[in-house]
């Protein structure tokens, strides 16, 4: 059984449709890759999953339960973290303060501090100072700590490489395939090298639809394929 | 230049502008024991101000959501807590301290209940059904306005109710050539020490930092798994008991109240949240004090200008922070 | 969600709707004529000067979304315009052209000020700061009593042609011709002078929201983010309609103070009037212009006519508790607000929005 199933999900922001039919099923482990061109809807996907927006018709299965337009916080306390396209650090509070907050219970479990602290040691060095002032990288680093500060099932994790040097870029590569030993990780990503590195399941999401599903390995194989969904359609 | 705004940061930022504020009014004014009773005035109007104001600008941090009929439960809280002090007259001229502070204190008590029930009942019938719906929300909370107007009208009439103080609270300290009020001092102990609790449970506990971190990214906060709506209750009720607290505290200040004390304050209070920026009490109670003591300032300087110094205030601190001067989110 | 403005007139709700507005007009046209006592003259000048006052402030809540406070602040500078140089010159056109524009002037000084100042933020600091400009303007007023005769108000005669003592017309006695039992006299003038101005400007209004400009205004209700994204200047567009919305209500401020030949804080600038504005807006339809019309005849009548209804009902539950207090006649606000929270909820269209969209509906609505 797959860890999250969604099925024919349709969501519309105001009067606008924007996701017409989208069916993709997440396994259980690794990294599961979202894969479109600007505006095709993968963020929408995300945050039709967590609940920020409502699909209707469609549903969302996880583990077996149906949690189709669930209060966002009753979503996230089934073990699914969001981790947003803009981070959604809260930038008056403390990277220790952001941290806390997403514990269940407001204390921190010490070994779970100390392997994020190893796989982020900035977040250490800089636990007392205000998230504003940290840099980009340190606040992506911050926002996948977030998530992961307690044990979690499934990890929704929005462009992080976006507007990131790449030697950051490879240290959250590295992050990312740590955390998937544990954690189902669905990532939406636009860096095709990144997510190839990192996906053994894709999809790929084109105009509100599922265009293509598959392994990483034959879509990474089929340069046609690629260059049909992905490129830019002049 | 830099390395005056350097360290004029270093010394408190806009935090300072109250006592620049005070400093000019020490020039123009010349008369220091005046300025000295001018000043205790417009702290202890600062602080009662912020009470009534702080709710306000906590739930529009949190929820986005401005609520016109705010003035009600400064209204109710003033009109009840009077009510409850004619009520026990006896205890209040009673030759005793204690029988004195125990009216106050069911005064003020009677106040802040009101305040929570009608701030839960105000929150779940009028306003969450038009979350997220500005247009809506500020018609209906204005609807809300007037019918707690035209119901305090036809509870207590429209002529002014005269509010009894406790003896302990009348009269005024002198101290060599200035006299200060004592139920002014004690409005601004009693403001400060309810900003310095509401300042440790939004920094020191775990519900303060749930609504700082509200405040600034409400989504973020239910994608962690908390509930804001249901936090969003609890923040209204404290804020509707302050803002009756507020109005009990300015009932006896004024000593008179009228039904339109409430929409009169109410345009005060805007102009307490727009200068200190929505969503922080620390901008709240900088906004308050400012306001506090412009009022009363150039209410002894220029009488006629009071209400219109603290618009050109607003308008110029608008011009140079258009957000505020210590708006939540930065 | 169907928008009544754009869709083909050819629907009962909408047809019924322009019904009932032309029956006002014409009511309003005879009125004169129909009822012929002072009050229900009164009345009638009332009416035609609040739909355009109304219809004004529809385009600023109903066409852009954005609430404005300061509107009986306009109406107040239109009028006090009139008033002052009436007192000052004395009976004449001149002060009354010159008070409109003076009026308007200032109108527009505020209205550009307070939209470039606070419709760049916050929509809700608009609905803020509308509201304490408007407050200040009324505190200043009443303090400033040596131009503007304070809390009192300024008492004064408007132009000639408008004295009731003035023949409009004289039968071969030399006495004022009378019109199926009308006196043609100033008075009578008068009323047509308000219906005239306040036909032309509300005219104007329609003409206005069914132009291109209406139609990018419509668009940015609809969706402000994407009618910036197409290129729209909100913030322009915005403060235009404001200055506009403040101009007309500056006019609409002048013909009631010609009117009235009196101005003081309680006819042009109070608080309450704003109350009513708002009422009027809601309860007749925000958007649709036609609802300004059927908002303003029916809380105008309620204001006149209720009062009579209540003080009966507060007699006849004299012996409940609380009940007759609250039926007392000074207490007609407390329904009206009961009426406006429940419209808010159900109806948030309005008379005229709700009628228009049962009628289209059927059309395929939304």
């Amino acid at each position: 059984m797959s860890l999250l199933s969604i099925r024919n999900m349709k969501t519309s922001i105001g009067q606008y449709a924007v996701l017409h039919d989208v069916t993709f099923d997440v396994p259980e482990g690794g990294v599961f890759v979202l894969l479109g061109r600007n505006g095709a809807g993968k963020t929408t996907t995300l945050r039709s999953i967590m609940g920020l927006w409502s699909p209707s018709p469609g549903s969302v299965t996880f583990r077996g339960q149906d949690i189709t337009g669930m209060h966002t916080a009753d979503i996230a306390r089934l073990g699914i973290a969001y981790v947003p396209e803009n981070m959604g650090i809260f930038g008056t509070l403390t990277v220790d303060e952001n941290l806390i907050l997403a514990t269940a219970n407001g204390k921190f479990d010490k070994a779970r501090l100390a392997r994020i602290h190893e796989l982020f040691p900035a977040l250490e060095r800089f636990r007392d100072k205000q998230a504003w002032s940290l840099s980009g990288g340190q606040k992506q680093m911050l926002s996948v700590a977030r998530a992961i500060i307690e044990p979690r099932s499934l990890i929704l994790i929005d462009e992080p490489t976006k507007g990131l040097a790449p030697s950051i870029v490879a240290a959250m590569a590295e992050a990312f395939r740590e955390i998937s030993r544990t954690t189902t990780i669905l990532l939406v990503e636009q860096n095709f090298n990144f997510a190839k590195s990192l996906g053994r399941d894709m999809a790929v999401i084109d105009d509100g639809r599922v265009a293509h599903a598959g392994t990483m390995a034959d879509f990474a194989a089929d340069l046609d394929l690629q260059d049909r969904l992905l490129s830019l359609s002049v | 230049m830099t390395a005056l705004t350097q360290t004029l940061g270093r010394a408190g930022g806009v935090n300072l502008l109250p006592v620049f504020i005070a400093v000019i009014a020490f020039v123009l004014i010349g008369a220091p024991s005046s300025w000295i009773t001018l000043t205790v005035a417009g702290l202890a109007m600062g602080m009662m101000l912020f009470l009534m104001a702080s709710g306000l600008s906590l739930v529009f941090g949190l929820m986005d959501v401005l609520n016109f009929g705010h003035s009600a439960f400064v209204s109710f809280g003033a009109f009840i807590s009077a009510t409850v002090l004619a009520g026990l007259g006896g205890w209040l001229t009673a030759d005793s301290w204690a029988l004195n502070s125990m009216a106050l204190i069911a005064a003020y008590l009677a106040a802040i209940t009101f305040g929570l029930i009608a701030g839960w009942f105000f929150e779940t019938v009028i306003i969450k059904p038009v979350y997220r719906d500005h247009l809506r929300q500020i018609l209906i909370t204005i609807g809300a306005m007037i019918v707690a107007e035209q119901t305090i009208l036809a509870f207590w009439g429209g002529t002014p109710f005269s509010v009894a103080r406790p003896a302990f609270l009348e009269g005024s300290w002198i101290i060599g050539d200035v006299s200060i009020e004592i139920y002014r001092a004690f409005a601004f102990a009693l403001g400060a020490a309810v900003f310095v609790m509401l300042y440790l449970v939004l920094n020191r506990t775990r519900i303060g930092l749930l609504i700082r971190a509200g405040v600034e990214d409400r989504e973020m906060v239910e994608a962690l798994g908390f509930r804001v709506d249901r936090l969003f209750i609890g923040v209204f009720m404290l804020g509707s008991a302050l803002a009756a607290l507020g109005g009990a505290m300015w009932a006896g200040y004024e000593t008179l109240i009228t039904p339109h004390m409430g929409a009169d304050l109410m345009i005060v209070v805007f102009i307490v949240v727009i200068i200190g920026g929505l969503g922080s009490i620390e901008g709240t109670l900088l906004g308050a004090v400012l306001v506090g003591l412009m009022s009363n300032y150039v209410g002894f300087l220029a009488p006629k200008l009071a209400l219109a110094s603290n618009m050109i205030l607003m308008v110029a601190i608008l011009l140079w922070r258009p957000n505020g001067l210590r708006p939540a989110v930065k | 969600m169907s928008n009544p403005m754009t869709q083909t007139p050819a629907n009962t709700g909408t047809m019924m709707v322009k019904g009932v507005v032309a029956l006002i007009a014409a009511l309003l046209l005879f009125a004169p004529f129909l009822f012929q006592d002072t009050r229900s003259l009164e009345v009638a000048a009332r009416i035609c000067i609040f739909i355009v006052l109304v219809a004004s402030f529809d385009l600023l809540i109903g066409y852009t979304g954005i609430v404005s406070f300061a509107h009986t602040m306009f109406f107040g500078f239109g009028a006090y315009g009139a008033a002052i140089l009436l007192k000052q010159m004395g009976p004449g056109w001149t002060p009354v052209i010159l008070g409109a524009l003076a009026g308007v002037g200032v109108s527009l000084v505020f209205a550009v000020v307070i939209g470039l100042l606070s419709l760049r933020v916050k929509a809700i600091f608009f609905a803020m700061i509308t509201l304490a400009a408007a407050s200040v303007v009324l505190v200043l007023a009443s303090q400033l009593s040596h131009i503007t005769g304070g809390e009192d108000g300024i008492i004064y005669k408007s132009p000639d042609l408008f004295k009731t003592a003035t023949k409009l017309a004289v039968d071969e006695d030399g006495k004022v011709l009378r019109l199926w039992g009308v006196r043609l006299n100033g008075k009578l003038a008068a009323y047509y002078f308000v219906f005239a101005t306040s036909l032309i400007l509300f005219l104007a209004m329609l003409r206005f929201v069914g132009s291109p400009f209406g139609t990018v205004l419509k668009a940015i209700r609809e969706n402000e983010a994407r009618a910036e994204a197409i290129g729209y200047r909100v913030v322009a567009y915005r403060t235009a309609v404001f200055c506009l919305s403040a101009a007309i209500a500056s006019l609409a401020g002048t013909v009631y103070a010609v009117w009235l030949k009196y101005t003081g804080p309680d006819t042009a600038l109070s608080f309450s009037i704003m109350i009513d504005i708002l009422l009027m807006v809601v309860i007749g339809g925000m958007g649709t212009m036609w609802g300004a019309v059927i908002g303003a005849v029916l809380m105008i009548l309620a204001q006149y006519y209720l009062r009579d209804l209540m003080g009966a009902a507060a007699e006849a539950t004299a012996n409940i508790p609380i009940l007759p207090q609250l039926l007392a006649p000074d207490r007609w606000l407390f329904w009206l607000g009961i009426i406006f929270i429940l419209l808010v909820y159900f109806f948030p269209k309005g008379i005229a929005g709700t009628a228009m969209e049962r009628g289209a509906a059927k059309g395929g609505g939304a």
